[in-house]
C-alpha cells in the first residue's frame, strides 16, 4: 500500500488543496491510500503532497490539480524527481531551522488517528503525569518557564499552584482558543492539526490542579477547526482519555468545546468567561484574579490553547530540556507566525532569542510582492508597528517591551512599502471602536475620538495640535482602560506616529478607508 | 461540508425553537449554544424566541436582547442565500485584501454588512480567519478561499452561488 499525505487544514482547503485529493483518486488507480493531514506550517507550498518512500516522505508543492497528471507521469509515487519536488520536508531551510516542540506532530500525524499520536510521542507526558502526582506536575510546568503563549506571558506554573491551592467544590480548566489576532494561526492549527495534544494538555491541567471540568473557547470563525476538534473529543472519550476514569486512573475530567460568535474582545480572559457563563462578552475588574474566582465563581486555569499544548511535551521530556531553549526569562520556544505580505509564510517554532531581522529577511524571505519591507505589525492588531532599523530586537517578552512593543501571541504580519501608515493607525482605532465590549470609557469613547482625530491630522486640519491630542488620547487609552483591547490600541498608533512621521504629513492620501 | 446546507431556513415555528432551547437546558452555561442553535435552524435569532429563551434561562429579556446584540455573528433577519465572510483585518490588507473587497463590493452594488436586493449574497465583514498567512481570505458560505484578489473573489462568490 502506497501512502500519500494531504492537509486538510484549512489554509491548505483555501488553495484547493480538497480538488488536488479528488484528482488524485481519479488517476492514481488501486493501491493507494491518501492520508488526511494537518499541516507542517510551510504554507506558501500548499497545497503540500506527500509520499512515502524508503527515504522517507517526500513533498511536492504547491501542487495544482492540473499538475496531478504530470506528477504522475513523473513519478510521483516513487518519490520522483519534479519541478514541483522539495524534498523531505524535514529537510527544508524552513523547517531546519526550526524547534518543533508543540508543533512537532502537526502535519506528519493523521489529527484523528489515536494510534498516530501514540506511535509520535503522545500520552507519554499525561502517563508521566500520573505517576507524579498533582504538586510535582505543577512544580514540573514552573520549572520549565512556561509563559503564557496567548500575548500575556504570565508563567504558567504560578496559575496552576494559585488555582491547586484553592479550596473549592469544583474547579475549572478553561482553553482560550479564541484567536483573534489578525496575523495568528497557531491555535487553529493545532485544533486541526493535533487536537490531542490539546486534549492531553488540558487532562494533565485538570489532573495537577484538582479540575474536573475543561472547556475549549473556539471562534465561529474556525468552523472546520471545530469540526475535527468535536471529532477529536468523541474518540478521546471513547478511549478513555476524559471522562469518568482517565486511562484508569480513577481520576475524572469532562471536556466540552464552546465557539464564541464573532466577538473580538472575548479572547480576553475574563470576557471569555463571561460569555461561557452565557452573558455579553464584558470585561471584569481585576482582583479577584479568575485563578481564585474564574467561571461560574469558581477557581479557574485559564490558558491560551498553545500555553496548554506545550505542556505534554514538557512533561515528556522534563522542565530542563524545555527550559534550556530561549533567553533571559523567555524560555522554551515560541510558535512565530508569518503572515501577509511575506514570500514564505507559515509557522515557524523557534527559541526565543531569534532577531526579528532574522525572522523577516531569511525565514520569510522578505516581502512577497518583492518590494522593501516597509513595516512589520508584530503581536497582533494590538501590537505595534517595527520599522526595519528595529529588526536587531531579539524575540522575547522583554525585549519587546523594551522597544514599545510585544510579541503577543506571535504573529507577524509584513507590509511593503505601498502600505500608508496613517491608514494603519486609523483602522487600530476604527477596529477599537467595533470591538470594544463598551465598559470602559477610554476604550469606548477614545477608540472613536481616535478615529475622528487621525482623521483631522491625515486631511491637514490643525496637524500639530490634533497630533497632541491624539498623543494625549493614547495616554490616556493606555492606563485608563480596564484590559488590553483599550490599553494597547496605542502600540499600533503611537509606533505608527513615531517611526512614520512623513505618513501623518495632512497630505491626506488614501486616509479613508471605507467606512463601516 | 457544512456549507451549502448553512441558509436552508426554516420558517418561525415556536416548537422547533422550544426543543432547541430545551436541548441545551442541561449544559452549563446554555445561552451561546441556545442562541446558536437557533440561527443555525432559523437564519436568524428570531426576535419570538427570545422571550422563550429568557423563561428557559430564568433571565430578563431585556438581558437576552442584550446579549443577542453584543456578538457580531447573530442577525435578527435571515442572511442572503450566499454568505461572503470577508476578512478586513491587517494580514489581508497586508497583500491587497482591501482592493479586493473594494471591488466584490463595487461589482455587487452593495456595502459591508448589506444583501443584494434579490437576497442572493450577503457580505459580511469579518476579522481573521487565521488564513493570514494564504491573505487575502474569505469564507463562502463556508467553503474556504485563499490568496484572492478582486476577479478571484468575484468568481469565488460566483461559483457558490450556483444552483
Amino acid at each position: 500500500m502506497i501512502r500519500l499525505f494531504v492537509p486538510k487544514d484549512v489554509s491548505a482547503l483555501a488553495v484547493g488543496a480538497d480538488r488536488v485529493v479528488k484528482a488524485l483518486y481519479e488517476q492514481v488507480g488501486e493501491g493507494v491510500q491518501i492520508v488526511r493531514t494537518g499541516s507542517r506550517g510551510m504554507t506558501w507550498l500548499e497545497p503540500l503532497v506527500e509520499v512515502e518512500t524508503p527515504q522517507g516522505r517526500i513533498a511536492y508543492g504547491p501542487v495544482a490539480p492540473t499538475d496531478v497528471p504530470g506528477l504522475l507521469a513523473a513519478g510521483l509515487l516513487s518519490g520522483a524527481d519534479h519541478p514541483l519536488r522539495i524534498g523531505r520536508p524535514e529537510d527544508h531551510p524552513f523547517m531546519v531551522r526550526q524547534t518543533r516542540l508543540t508543533f512537532a506532530r502537526c502535519g506528519i500525524v493523521d489529527p484523528l488517528s489515536l494510534d498516530d499520536y501514540r506511535a509520535h510521542g503522545g500520552l507519554e507526558g499525561l502517563t508521566k503525569a500520573l505517576a507524579m502526582g498533582p504538586e510535582a506536575v505543577v512544580a514540573e510546568v514552573t520549572a520549565s518557564g512556561l509563559r503564557g503563549r496567548g500575548g500575556a506571558g504570565f508563567p504558567t506554573g504560578i496559575k496552576w499552584k494559585t488555582v491547586a491551592d484553592a479550596e473549592a467544590d469544583r474547579k475549572y480548566i478553561v482553553c482560550n482558543a479564541d484567536e483573534g489576532d489578525s496575523g495568528t494561526f497557531a491555535d487553529r492549527m493545532v485544533l486541526e492539526g493535533d487536537p490531542f495534544c490539546l486534549i492531553e494538555g488540558m487532562v494533565i491541567a485538570g489532573l495537577a490542579v484538582g479540575a474536573t471540568k475543561g472547556f475549549v473557547y473556539s471562534r465561529s470563525e474556525y468552523p472546520h477547526a471545530n469540526v475535527t476538534f468535536a471529532e477529536a473529543l468523541i474518540l478521546a472519550r471513547e478511549a478513555g482519555l476524559i471522562g469518568p476514569d482517565v486511562l484508569g486512573s480513577g481520576r475524572s475530567f469532562e471536556l466540552e468545546l464552546r465557539v464564541g460568535a464573532g466577538a473580538y474582545v472575548c479572547g480576553e480572559e475574563t470576557a471569555l468567561l463571561e460569555s461561557l457563563e452565557g452573558k455579553r462578552g464584558m470585561v471584569r475588574a481585576k482582583p479577584p484574579v479568575p485563578a481564585h474566582v474564574g467561571l461560574f465563581g469558581k477557581p479557574t486555569v485559564i490558558n491560551n490553547l498553545v500555553s496548554l499544548a506545550s505542556v505534554p511535551v514538557i512533561l515528556a521530556k522534563g522542565a530542563k530540556a524545555y527550559a534550556d531553549y530561549g533567553l533571559g526569562r523567555s524560555r522554551g520556544t515560541m510558535p512565530i507566525q508569518i503572515a501577509g505580505n511575506a514570500k514564505y509564510t507559515g509557522l515557524f517554532e523557534a527559541a526565543f532569542g531569534i532577531t526579528l531581522g532574522e525572522i523577516i529577511e531569511t525565514v520569510a524571505g522578505g516581502t512577497l510582492s518583492g518590494r522593501p519591507v516597509k513595516a512589520v505589525q508584530c503581536g497582533g492588531p494590538l501590537g505595534a508597528y517595527f520599522p526595519p532599523s528595529l529588526f536587531d530586537t531579539p524575540y522575547d517578552y522583554e525585549a519587546f517591551t523594551a522597544r514599545d512593543g510585544l510579541i503577543g501571541h506571535g504573529g507577524i504580519v509584513v507590509f511593503d512599502d505601498s502600505v500608508q501608515m496613517g491608514a494603519q493607525a486609523r483602522f487600530a482605532m476604527e477596529f477599537c471602536a467595533i470591538e470594544s465590549c463598551g465598559k470602559c470609557t477610554p476604550c469606548r469613547i477614545g477608540s472613536t475620538r481616535g478615529v475622528e482625530v487621525i482623521d483631522k491630522i491625515m486631511a491637514g486640519t490643525e496637524p500639530a495640535a490634533n497630533m497632541a491630542v491624539l498623543e494625549d488620547l493614547c495616554q490616556t487609552m493606555k492606563y485608563g482602560s480596564l484590559c488590553a483591547l483599550g490599553g494597547f490600541t496605542p502600540y499600533p498608533v503611537m509606533s505608527a506616529v513615531r517611526h512614520f512621521p512623513e505618513d501623518f504629513n495632512g497630505s491626506g492620501i488614501n486616509a479613508k478607508v471605507p467606512a463601516e | 461540508m457544512a456549507s451549502k446546507t448553512t441558509n436552508l431556513v426554516a420558517v418561525w415555528d415556536p416548537n422547533r425553537a422550544a426543543e432547541i432551547i430545551n436541548a441545551h437546558l442541561g449544559l452549563e452555561g446554555p445561552a451561546l449554544p441556545i442562541l446558536h442553535g437557533l440561527q443555525a435552524a432559523f437564519g436568524c435569532v428570531p426576535s419570538e424566541a427570545i422571550p422563550m429563551v429568557a423563561k428557559a434561562l430564568n433571565r430578563s429579556r431585556a438581558e437576552i436582547h442584550g446579549v443577542v446584540t453584543f456578538y457580531h455573528d447573530f442577525r435578527d433577519a435571515p442572511a442572503g442565500k450566499t454568505v461572503v465572510k470577508l476578512c478586513r483585518a491587517e494580514a489581508c490588507q497586508a497583500v491587497g485584501g482591501r482592493e479586493a473587497a473594494t471591488f466584490l463590493l463595487a461589482s455587487l452594488g452593495i456595502g459591508w454588512g448589506e444583501t443584494t436586493p434579490d437576497g442572493a449574497v450577503t457580505v459580511e465583514a469579518v476579522y481573521c480567519l487565521g488564513l493570514c498567512a494564504a491573505a487575502p481570505a474569505a469564507l463562502v458560505n463556508g467553503e474556504p478561499y485563499g490568496r484572492l484578489d478582486g476577479m478571484s473573489l468575484v468568481e469565488a462568490v460566483a461559483e457558490e452561488t450556483q444552483p
